[in-house]
């Protein structure tokens, strides 16, 4: 059944690719992107790394990774244009549809959460399953046409962007960073203020540890993998705290320094603007209370629900 | 040199500090981490390589695009402005709650409902002002400030502490893949219905939050029709 699951994930990453090669070969025709030939060797890239990453030599799908960034940092990557919003049709299908509109994202929410349920084995490849049904269950209802499910697919891609692999490439840079010790090195700075093997402390040092972290970095997603292996792992795992549980609470946790810093400027800074707003700090401000509440609700959390 | 690995680390802040591009900043990161801890190049190339195959997990929301893509074509987000347009002569406090009760299971079911841009600048935050003139005779501009600020609070609130209810959620995936490469079996769904637990308390601070704006709003305006 495992490995039934497994070759399932592995067919899913296969559609995921596949949806990056094609918007490869959309980028390479289109006309309103000036960068086309760089966005169309980074979704190429991307689309081998996921069709083939299973069978590649390591250190070839390493290289292809840092092409990803010599693209992005030479600024070859460029947006789409080519998506004309068609107001029209929106309106219409809201009135026609109604409610059922919502039925798809629905369906897709639910079945993960119960086939995760059902079949405990089937894991990470029910957000696959639970795509699929809700996407027949999309077509059923809005009966598209097959251009317009491909223009969907490459519209979306793009819309994402390169920000789309961030959390992926995160992931990986954490392996780098326990390979490189980076994790004990944390551990031991952490470990001179907040003793070890105490749960209390342990959830503190986690929970603040996140906190700092995303409000120096700026990104939760960053500061996750590098404060779970510093000191979720010898700290709160170790002594018998719950990885699921002290995990999701950490990166929540991380989230309540990101309502706090103005490093995360696309979240604090940009309304400030966008709704033309005196004060520059206004929306931290207004977040404060429930950012530092939701910190000290975190470390009761871990404490008494992760122990 | 002990301290030397972190500064991948220190990469990352300068990088995020003079908006380098994000992407290209981590992987300079990671290669600089693993070249100054002794490994030689080929040996971070593997190291990123197989970090990076072995995550694939990670990215598997872009399977759910697609029908994203197609509900939003096909009327998703004109259906629920139409929804919140029905909503009339609440509190400017309520009225915030309510929005944030809609953005918390919009993260559930992982519509892309929301968004500074898209939602709070041209609906949310103009009703929330319509409501506090509706409520209050003598609305000046410091009032006005003061529900931008709280209208784009509960946009952000409502992202964060409620995007990880939703298995597929880039975030719940990260948590997924970091735990299983440290060794520990998560599966997302478990991780999922903990981050619920999160949101729900987040939800009920904030309502109160807001009760307590609506308190403040009280004491200091006058409401409307008052006039003696």
């Amino acid at each position: 059944m495992e490995t039934f699951f497994d070759y399932l994930l592995e067919f899913f990453f296969m559609i995921a690719g596949l949806m990056f090669a094609y918007s490869s070969y959309r980028s390479l025709k289109d006309q309103t992107n000036n960068k086309n030939i760089g966005t169309a060797i980074f979704w190429g890239i991307l689309g081998i790394l996921f069709i083939f990453g299973r069978w590649l030599p390591a250190m070839i799908s390493g290289i292809l990774v840092v092409g990803l960034g010599v693209i992005t940092l030479f600024n070859q990557f460029g947006g789409s244009e080519e998506y004309q919003e068609d107001t029209k049709k929106a309106e219409e299908g809201a009135r026609k549809i109604g409610n059922m509109i919502f039925a798809p994202v629905i369906l897709m929410a639910v079945s993960a959460i119960v086939i995760s349920w059902l079949i405990p084995e089937s894991s990470a490849s029910v957000i696959g399953i639970g795509a699929l049904l809700s996407l027949i269950l999309a077509l059923i209802i809005f009966k598209p046409s097959t251009n317009e499910v491909l223009d969907e697919s490459n519209r979306m891609v793009q819309q994402v962007g390169t920000t789309s692999i961030l959390p992926q490439l995160l992931a990986a840079l954490g392996i780098i960073f326990v390979e490189a010790g980076v994790g004990d090195l944390v551990a031991g700075l952490i470990g001179t203020v907040f003793p070890a093997g105490s749960a209390l402390m342990g959830s503190l040092a986690y929970v603040l540890g996140m906190m700092l972290f995303t409000m120096i970095m700026g990104n939760a997603f960053a500061a996750f993998t590098v404060i779970t292996a510093g000191i979720g792992v010898p700290f709160v795992f170790v002594i018998g705290g719950d990885p699921v549980i002290a995990g999701a609470l950490a990166m929540t946790a991380g989230y309540c320094g990101t309502l706090m810093t103005p490093m995360a400027g696309n979240f604090n800074v940009l309304p400030v603007a966008l709704l033309e707003m005196k004060e520059e700090y206004g929306v931290i401000k207004a977040q404060l209370p429930i950012a530092l509440g939701m910190a000290v609700v975190h470390v009761l959390l871990m404490y008494f629900w992760a122990f | 040199m002990e301290y030397l690995p972190l500064i991948g680390i220190v990469i990352i802040v300068i990088g995020f500090i003079l908006k380098i591009d994000t992407i290209a900043v981590v992987i300079i990161a990671g290669l600089v981490t693993g070249l100054v801890s002794g490994l030689s190049f080929a040996e971070v190339l593997t190291l990123l390589g197989q970090g990076f195959t072995d995550n694939r997990l990670v990215t598997l929301f872009v399977l759910t695009l697609t029908m994203i893509g197609l509900s939003e074509r096909y009327g998703l987000k004109e259906q629920a402005v139409h929804l919140i347009d029905k909503i009339q002569g609440l509190t400017v406090g309520r009225f915030l709650s309510l929005y944030l009760f809609i953005r918390e299971a919009s993260g559930l079911f992982s519509l892309r409902l929301g968004g500074h841009p898209q939602l709070i600048r041209p609906i949310i935050e103009p009703m929330a002002q319509a409501s506090a003139v509706a409520n209050y005779d003598d609305v000046d501009e410091k009032t006005k400030e003061r529900i931008k600020a709280q209208a784009a609070a509960m946009e952000n609130i409502g992202n964060f502490y409620a995007q990880n209810t939703f298995v597929g959620a880039a975030g719940t995936l990260l948590i997924a893949g970091t735990l299983d490469s440290l060794g520990y079996h998560a599966p997302a769904a478990s991780i999922a219905v903990a981050s619920l637990v999160v949101a729900v308390i987040a939800l009920f601070m904030s309502i109160l939050y807001n009760i307590w704006f609506d308190r403040q709003l009280s004491k200091k305006h006058k409401k409307a029709g008052d006039r003696s």
